[in-house]
């Protein structure tokens, strides 16, 4: 057992701050110096940290000293064999793990309701994804996790297939059933991968659903920017005992940035070590927080803030109780209209709404006042906006037609077509609806009239369409043919 | 010889200061530092956070000011719920009313009423009501559940900065607009328009009520130890104007004893100052 109390990286940080080295080195600001504006808005604190790689400070694409120490720390804290600090967010970390074990022409099982940062993995490496129909709600409008039944059917399918990517737990907290997928895999010899973005906390907390790690897979992304308390765009990429580390590395180097920030970095050793040592109350007190505020929601009337009772053994195999999930259909309105509503009238920022759901992040940093704020104006946009909800959308999960490789329909000879006229026509770009980040439409699949239809009620509604060319999302780049 | 001073900023540059006899209490509740102070000028002086919030010789001003324009337009008030306020003195004034059958007040800081029990008898008396009943919680979280229950509602809050934030939201507007009943009337704590951060608050509040209420008018009162002295309270109502509705003979057959307020008063205290009035109609 290390001391988990121990932060190197912010002990170097400190020593190398209290030593007053003279810098001849990046970045150029010098400690802040060369940009008094920039300083003066972010602190002089934070502009003296903001240094380039040094030996006392260790080497981000070589960690030999304290970065070293402090990924072995973050390893133990959660029981990896291996982790990595990653400064590119967890769409590095989810393409590392990715590019590190499919090769151009490899199958990879995976759900569809992944993140982009998949698919986009898959444009780089060629790979080919096989996409298991994930489960949906149809009264929710939501996927659900991975169905054990569905794993073993698409595995003995496609025996050649080289790993498989569970999304564990979900963007509104349902989770799958990690120990049986992952021993099912490991029986057919394939790696498995956790896009674990959201589930730090599971690693910390009383009676959270099972970890990547305790389950054991091979890898998985880790945001600790999310639930962990550490910068944006800073990570963790974990590895089990079965993984060579030193070839994950190398993967890792290729696309990471030379100039790993010491600023995110430190940020993942101080919230590691926080949640080593306070991580069980700090998620005893958001779990309270987000079930007290599901029940007041729930006593409003027409929402629903789901919780445990979805558990039904498979597909929803576990919940994770710290996540504030809403369904608002029943208001008539779609989450991303209530989503809206409760930032431009209330002053309430939440995480993200989708055509049926709305999802309020629930942090250690809240305050009952604005629990109390968010509970309150979720009342008053029932009391002033309700309204008949015939028309709402049943659910929005469209099975996609796997048509080509990513990789090769993305690098093919395309044209642009308006979007009405592009049915029967395969798709060579990304249509990402955000919220919440998961594909519409991925290079090489084929375009239906479901789908047409589908992006235009979600810019009706609202939401924010991504990925083309045409940023409008009018038009669409199709592969031009043989 | 002691050279004791309390001062409040009312802006970054300047600063109002009252002589100080003795400093009574301070304590740091949950929510707030609570301190009472003994002057001669002013008598005892309780603030919250170092905010001045009342003074023994002039909180007469502010408490008959929020309690009583609204019950001389509707003098058929029966239920009232008072948010805030824990210091008892806008309950000391609408206990005066016998027609009133009840009222909640909520305040969420329990250490506030228990301070003013032992230093303001003069105000804090209003709790000693058999009609009133006290509740420590939020504000907003009490006026959630609550549909068609009050006549009145009176917000009588700190400043929108520390724990009188939630008091001055559109959320908290709402939910108040559906706690009271059909002739129901919101007054508020509504700051002050002189110095640019409080005219800020002033004018959100204004905005925020005006979208709730159908009618939303704002009145003044002279409060000689509050930022500028020129301070604002909102009147806002589901059908009752406040000038055309007034019902001042029924009201002074009531004979209740004031200091500052009366009906022609009253009917003043609607005329505001022109710049005021721009602000004002800036938000709406």
């Amino acid at each position: 057992m290390k001391d988990q109390t121990r932060a190197p990286l912010l002990e170097a940080l400190e020593r190398m701050r209290h030593d007053r080295l003279v810098p001849f080195d990046v970045p150029g600001h010098k400690r802040g110096k060369g940009n008094p504006q920039l300083t003066e808005f972010l602190g002089e604190r934070c502009l003296s940290v903001d240094v380039n790689s040094m030996k006392p400070l260790d080497n981000l694409c070589h960690p030999v000293s304290v970065i070293k120490e402090a990924e072995e720390l973050a390893a133990e804290a959660f029981g990896a064999a291996h982790a990595f600090f990653m400064v590119g967010g967890t769409t590095s970390a989810v393409q590392s793990m990715i590019l590190a074990s499919v090769k151009a022409g490899d199958e990879i099982i995976l759900p569809r309701n992944v993140h982009q940062s998949v698919i986009n993995a898959l444009v780089l490496c060629g790979a080919i994804p096989v996409y298991i129909n994930p489960q949906t709600d149809k009264r929710l409008g939501i996927a659900l996790g991975m169905s054990v039944t569905d794993v073993k059917e698409t595995v003995a399918k496609h025996p050649a297939a080289k790993a498989i990517l569970v999304n564990n737990p979900t963007y509104y907290g349902i989770c799958s059933d990690l120990k049986s997928i992952t021993d099912i895999a490991h029986e057919h010899g394939l790696v498995v991968l956790v896009d674990e973005a959201h589930g730090t906390h599971f690693y910390f907390g009383r009676e959270m659903p099972l970890t990547a790690m305790a389950a054991g897979a091979d890898m998985a992304a880790v945001s600790m920017h999310k639930s962990g308390g550490s910068l944006t765009q800073s990570s963790l990429l974990l590895c089990g005992p079965h993984v060579n580390a030193h070839y994950v590395r190398q993967i890792i180097n290729l696309t990471q940035t030379t100039s790993g920030s010491y600023l995110l970095l430190s940020s993942l050793d101080i919230s590691r070590r926080n949640l080593t040592l306070d991580g069980v109350e700090i998620i005893e007190k958001v779990k309270r927080f987000a079930q007290y505020a599901r029940d007041e929601i729930n006593a409003i009337g027409d929402y629903y803030a789901y919780s445990r009772e979805l558990i039904n053994g498979d597909s929803v195999f576990d919940f994770d109780t710290t996540k504030l999930s809403v369904n608002t259909l029943e208001l008539g309105l779609a989450g991303i209209e209530v989503y809206d509503l409760l930032r431009d009238e209330y002053g309430i920022q939440i995480e993200f709404g989708d055509l049926g759901n709305i999802l309020a992040y629930v942090s250690v940093g809240d305050k009952n006042k604005n629990v109390e704020r968010l509970i309150g104006a979720l009342g008053e946009i029932q009391r002033v906006y309700k309204r008949d909800n015939k028309d709402m959308l049943e659910s929005e999960y469209i099975t996609p037609i796997v048509m080509m490789s990513p990789q090769r329909a993305f690098y093919a000879e395309k044209i642009s077509l308006p979007l009405e006229e592009c049915e029967g026509k395969i798709c060579t770009e990304f249509v990402m609806c955000y919220p919440p980040g998961i594909p519409v439409l991925a290079p090489g699949e084929k375009i239906t009239t479901a789908i047409i239809e589908y992006i235009q009620y979600a810019k009706e509604k609202g939401c924010m369409l991504t990925g083309p060319e045409a940023m409008d999302v009018r038009r669409l780049n199709v592969w031009k043919g043989e | 010889m002691d050279d004791l001073w309390y001062s409040e900023y009312h802006t970054p540059r300047v600063r109002f200061s009252i002589k100080v006899t003795k400093q009574l209490h301070q304590e740091t509740s949950d929510y707030q530092t609570i301190s009472v102070f003994d002057s001669e000028e002013f008598g005892r002086f309780l603030t919250l956070d170092g905010i001045m919030m009342l003074t023994e010789r002039d909180e007469f001003i502010y408490h008959e000011m929020i309690a009583h324009p609204a019950m001389a337009v509707n003098p058929n008030i029966r239920k009232v719920l008072i948010i805030g306020a824990g210091d008892g003195g806008t309950v000391r004034e609408l206990t005066k009313y016998p027609t009133i059958e009840h009222i909640d007040v909520v305040e969420i800081d329990q250490r506030v009423v228990a301070v003013s029990k032992e230093f303001f008898p003069q105000t804090a008396c209003g709790f000693e009501d058999a009609r009133v009943q006290l509740h420590f919680q939020d504000g907003l979280k009490f006026v959630r559940r609550t549909e068609l229950a009050y006549d009145l509602i009176v917000v009588d809050s700190t400043d929108p900065l520390g724990p009188g934030e939630v008091l001055f939201t559109k959320e908290f507007y709402g939910n108040c607009f559906r706690a009271l009943t059909e002739n129901g009337i919101l007054i508020n704590q509504h700051e002050s328009p002189f110095y640019q951060e409080d005219a800020k608050a002033m004018r959100a509040a204004h905005r925020r009520l005006a979208q709730v209420f159908p009618i939303s008018r704002v009145y003044q009162a002279h409060i000689p130890t509050y930022p500028s002295g020129h301070w604002l309270f909102g009147f806002a109502s589901k059908s009752l104007e406040p000038l055309a509705d007034l019902n001042a003979m029924e009201w002074n057959t009531l004979g209740l004893k004031m200091r500052y307020y009366n009906t022609d008063l009253h009917r003043g205290a609607f005329a505001l100052p022109t710049y005021v009035r721009e602000m004002l109609d800036d938000e709406v």
